[in-house]
């Protein structure tokens, strides 16, 4: 798709990745070919005959005078069979062809499809001809990886009667089907990476998002259609959680950013998805798995737009009635990259030299996740997970501040926990989700009546023993009364044995919410049992030494955990009828 | 080459150059003051009317009468394998009196950022001899690991203690030090120089120097100048380079004169906006690629300005690179040697060179094991200092008894003690572990305790 190109300007100046051209014909966001290279770049500023250009690759070695042209486009995705498995740059180039056309450092003014062409696709068509069809009908699938990926109406066509559509082995541009009134249906749909995708109401989600981490689903859910920040110092944990989810979350499709972070931390996600296995489905986790890869190197007006990349390919799959969570890793740098673009823009600065656009930036941004019906009226939800690194681990700046206006849960990192590794180090006192009402009666009907319950004691024995240690801080434990000894014990265990969780260990990295239960109802038991001997007058020392509870916490690293589990409840019990009948 | 005498401003290192043809932007630029020596500087902002350079030398001298050539190409740096042995200026010229380099290649050295999906995975444990750095914060090849350090605290001894004994076990490929000072006074550069002679170190190095009294604008490209040349021993003739970048603080501090002198809007603490990606256009230029065959690691050293983490400079750092070492004025004021805080240290590598077939199954285990006890017995240092050591628990004395022991003996060693990683760091590890209740160590399987832990080795 092809605009008319306009051409007949010149730059003027260049400072960077902002450059300045004069005598060219654009509009705000058109994508423009600069230089004799023809780099890529956007137009975001309109300033009398000046036309502002981020440009998305480096702009070392350009001059004055040499041409700019407009292509009349908006910067946009290709969207069609191919997307899978792919990872790309943060303008969906794709990393992969680069390589093969450039070796392995980035250079510039190369340019690649963000789908193959070339490639053919089994289509099976699902409607026929007469079938009436509206924007975002489903017309025919292809099964691209072990995941269908269902072919649409796009949303910008107006629809209407099938004149003819046939199964067979196409290229994404290839017509697989006509309208009546004489529009050709291609596999491949392009859309503007800033404009939402439409759909037809948002709902209210109901559903967690199950990510196998137990004091996320434990504790803090998030529903599946919602929205979470992690903001944390760094090395508190964000990257490594949000590739936990990434891993395990129950999506069906995870579209995973890296905005401005490490190299080392894209390839890891490259050489280990492949090899790890959807717990679900047995299939390879790549397969269900987008990636964006702009590191904190590559040219930061693209790491500005890796970020409405991701959200429109995940809003894409929505559309198909997926289940997608996408992970931006961190919203920080991409905050940042706007900074950078505004201040060489000369804008007036708000908070921290940030944009006064800032908070509407994010909030848009955030407001492309949600539980929907579709255009076709199925049901499909985006989950968005941000992560955020605050300057010195301070919770009080723009961006942090603003993120947490508008997501509904806040996994509070903690340079503390980390410090002793307890991991993840989510901070069980500040931490929240505003999901947990919506999401009881599923917790209720899937996992036990009991749950909510259970959880409701855990948080209280957390935030009591939070108010014991401040007490324990001045006079030491021995001197609390017996049942809050008691009461810091059971905080212990649940910290130690549910809270703490090894990302690194292959079994305790994915926690299903069976085991979840089974865990949080022994430490339940052990307390319950505790109080009961302490009432009978058996001293603490000898309830927190009890022998059997120091096996608890292998229960994490056992796969198939319930007769170890079912023998140390059996031995505790055991244990304290001893302690009870000496007493 | 046209040569200019339009300079219509100078300000700090900056000069204005009016009515030029087109110029690129990055470009090289020659500066012939009226003495006929030359300066280079590097265009920062170009348009026809008007063309900022920045000078990498001391303006002292320059004026309007002062010729400008452009030299229409990126700043190349000439690199060739006889650059081994030498020392050479932050600008990359030789100042050891040897001969001039003859160069195999002249690389652009802003270093093109490497594909991800064209990086190796890093995964070769780097044995550095140090328990607090194998033990519980390994370096891998290829990764990017900071010292964070502070005025007055033995930084340089620990990096040359790691740069003597670093080695993978079992690898007899060939291997390189690339050394860069910053802003370092001839003290630290002569101690640094004496031992990289006394241990032979220097026939496989290349050190680049800009002192104190060097220009500080010169420190923009001394780091990128060394970088170019470990990428070219690295990645085009195979060999496994350690960079060594001292003092980063230093380099950032030249990034906030240039800022302040183009009236840049400042962020934080006055640091420049794009400290992050300026920072990550250095940092990020270690690793490994596949298929090729060296690797570049660095260890870059920055001494944090009032011992605070929280500073621009070292918090800037530690989310770019993977991990960080940080030592400690207080472990250093105990007189213990290395000063290594392990609780606020990280490697974030650590467990892609680690477990069995590597260093040992048990090491991902006891590493968090000794951090969890050390932790809990450094806390209750604070409530004993309140309460007193008798107010506390039968199992409480035990974690602060531990605190102590660990900073004692993991922590603690010569300068010249080079622990190899299993007998020396691991086994160490266990045999401090042994002193708590075997109940307590919660965070290692039962099976490891039974195969490592000294009660079950004995038998
Ligand atoms: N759930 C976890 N289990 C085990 N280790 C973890 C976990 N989360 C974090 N870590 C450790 O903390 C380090 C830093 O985590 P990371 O996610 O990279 O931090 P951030 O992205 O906040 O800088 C990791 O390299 C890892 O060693
Ligand atoms: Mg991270």
């Amino acid at each position: 798709m092809e605009g008319q190109q306009k051409t007949g300007g010149m730059l003027k100046r260049i400072a960077g990745p902002v450059v300045t051209a004069v005598g060219l014909d654009a509009h705000m966001y058109d994508v423009v070919k600069v230089g004799t290279e023809e780099l890529m770049g956007e137009v975001i500023k309109v300033d009398g005959e000046a036309i502002i250009i981020q440009v998305y690759e480096d702009t070392t070695g350009l001059r004055p005078g040499e041409p700019v042209s407009n292509t009349g486009l908006s910067l946009a995705v290709d969207l069609g069979p191919g997307l899978l498995t792919s990872i790309y740059d943060g303008i969906q180039r794709p990393l992969e062809v680069l390589v093969e056309k450039m070796g392995s450092f980035i250079e510039r003014g190369v340019s690649a499809p963000g789908i193959p062409r070339d490639k053919k696709w089994e289509f099976k068509p699902l409607a026929k001809a007469g079938d009436e069809v509206v924007p975002g009908s489903i017309i025919g699938e292809v099964q691209e990886t072990n995941i269908v990926h269902r072919i649409m109406v796009p949303p910008n066509v107006k629809g209407g009667k099938l004149k003819s559509i046939e199964g067979g082995s196409y290229t994404v541009e290839e017509t697989i089907a006509t309208l009546e009134d004489g529009t050709e249906l291609r596999m491949m749909q392009r859309w503007p990476v800033r404009v939402p995708r439409p759909v037809r109401e948002k709902k209210n989600p109901t559903i967690p998002l199950i990510t196998g981490q137990r004091i996320l689903d434990g504790l803090f859910p998030i529903a599946k259609g919602g929205t979470a920040a992690i903001p944390g110092p760094f090395g508190s944990g964000k990257t490594v959680t949000q590739q936990q989810l990434a891993k395990w979350s129950d999506a069906e499709i995870v579209v995973y950013i890296g905005c401005g972070e490490r190299g080392n931390e894209m390839t890891e996600v490259l050489t280990e998805f492949p090899e790890l296995q959807d717990p679900k489905s047995g299939k390879p986790l790549m397969e269900r798995t987008i990636l964006i890869a702009n590191t904190s190197n590559m040219p930061v007006a693209a790491r500005e737009a890796s970020v409405y990349t991701g959200i429109t390919i995940a809003e894409y799959f929505r559309d198909m009635g997926y289940d997608v969570s996408l992970m931006a890793d961190s919203t920080s740098r991409w905050a940042e990259a706007m900074r950078e673009i505004s201040s060489r823009l000369e804008e007036m600065p708000g908070e921290e030299g940030y944009p006064a656009y800032l908070a509407a930036r994010l909030a848009e941004f955030y407001e492309r996740s949600g539980l929907v019906t579709t255009l076709n009226g199925d049901s499909g939800s985006v989950s968005v997970i941000g992560a955020v690194s605050p300057p010195g681990g301070d919770f009080s700046e723009p961006v942090t501040q603003n993120t947490l206006r508008i997501v509904k849960v806040f996994w509070a990192l903690d340079a503390k926990l980390s410090q002793r590794r307890h991991f993840p180090s989510i901070n069980w006192l500040n931490s929240y989700s505003l999901y947990l009402d919506s999401l009881a009666d599923w917790y209720d009907r899937e996992v036990s009546p009991e749950w909510n319950i259970l959880r409701s004691w855990a948080m209280e024995v957390l935030q009591k023993e939070a108010e014991l240690q401040e007490i324990v801080q001045l006079v030491g434990s021995d001197a609390l009364p017996e049942a809050e000894q008691i009461t810091i014990e059971v905080a212990r265990l649940i910290r130690e044995v549910f809270l703490q969780q090894n990302a690194y260990d292959p079994v305790d990295t994915f926690c299903s919410m069976t085991k979840q239960y089974d865990m949080m109802k022994a430490i339940r038991g052990y307390a319950d049992l505790a109080y009961a001997a302490q009432v009978a007058g058996v001293p603490p020392t000898q309830i927190i030494t009890i022998k059997a509870k120091n096996d608890l916490p292998q229960i994490k690293f056992t796969k198939d955990y319930e007769p170890m589990l079912d023998g140390i409840m059996k031995a505790m019990e055991a244990e304290f009828t001893q302690l009870r009948s000496s007493a | 080459m046209k040569e200019y005498r339009t300079i219509s401003k100078i300000a700090g290192p900056l000069i204005f150059v009016q009515k030029t043809e087109p110029i690129g932007y990055g470009e090289l630029v020659n500066i012939t003051l009226s003495d006929g020596s030359t300066k280079r500087g590097q265009v920062l902002d170009t348009s026809d009317e008007l063309v900022v350079v920045q000078v990498f030398e001391s303006t002292a001298g320059l004026g309007r009468d002062s010729g400008v050539r452009f030299t229409g190409e990126a700043i190349k740096m000439p690199v060739g394998k006889e650059m081994l042995g030498r020392i050479l200026s932050g600008g990359g010229k030789p100042i050891d009196g040897g001969p001039e380099i003859v160069p195999e290649k002249r690389i652009d050295i802003t270093g093109a950022a490497i594909n991800p999906f064209a990086r190796g995975m890093p995964a070769d444990f780097i044995q550095t001899g140090i328990s607090t750095i194998d033990g519980t914060n390994t370096l891998v090849r290829g990764q990017k690991l900071p010292i964070f350090s502070a005025a007055g605290l033995p930084h340089n001894n620990v990096a040359l203690q790691i740069a003597r004994q670093a080695k993978v076990p079992g690898s007899v490929e060939e291997f390189a030090v690339v050394f860069a000072g910053m802003g370092i006074t001839k003290e630290e550069a002569n101690a640094f120089m004496q031992d990289f002679e006394r241990t032979g170190a220097l026939e496989r190095a290349v050190v680049f120097l800009n002192l104190a009294d060097d220009p500080a604008v010169e420190r923009i490209i001394t780091p990128r100048l060394a970088l170019t040349t470990a990428e070219y021993l690295a990645f085009e003739l195979g060999m496994h380079v350690l960079v060594i970048l001292t003092d980063m603080t230093n380099y950032c501090e030249a990034l906030r004169q240039i800022g302040a002198a183009r009236e840049e809007v400042p962020g934080r603490r006055g640091y420049p906006g794009y400290m992050y990606t300026d920072l990550a256009s250095i940092y990020e230029r270690a690793g490994m690629i596949k298929g090729r065959k060296g690797s570049v690691t660095q260890i870059p050293i920055l001494t944090m300005p009032g011992d605070d983490i929280t500073h621009p400079i070292p918090d800037l750092t530690g989310y770019i690179t993977e991990g960080q070492i940080v030592v400690s004025r207080e472990l250093h004021r105990k007189g213990i040697y290395p000063p290594i805080n392990v609780l606020p240290s990280l490697s974030r590598l650590m467990n892609l060179g680690i477990g069995s077939g590597k260093t040992r199954e048990d090491h991902k285990k006891v590493s968090d094991q000794l951090y969890a006890a050390y932790a809990e017995g450094n806390d209750l240092r604070g409530l004993v200092a309140i309460v007193g050591k008798d107010a506390l628990s039968e199992r409480d004395r035990t974690f602060l008894e531990f605190a102590d022991l660990f900073e004692g003996r993991f922590v603690r060693q010569g300068i010249d003690e080079d622990r190899a990683i299993g007998e020396g760091t691991l086994d160490l590890g266990w045999d401090l572990l042994a002193t708590l209740p075997i109940e307590q160590l919660s965070r290692i399987d039962r099976e490891l305790i039974e195969k490592y832990h000294p009660k079950f080795r004995a038998k």
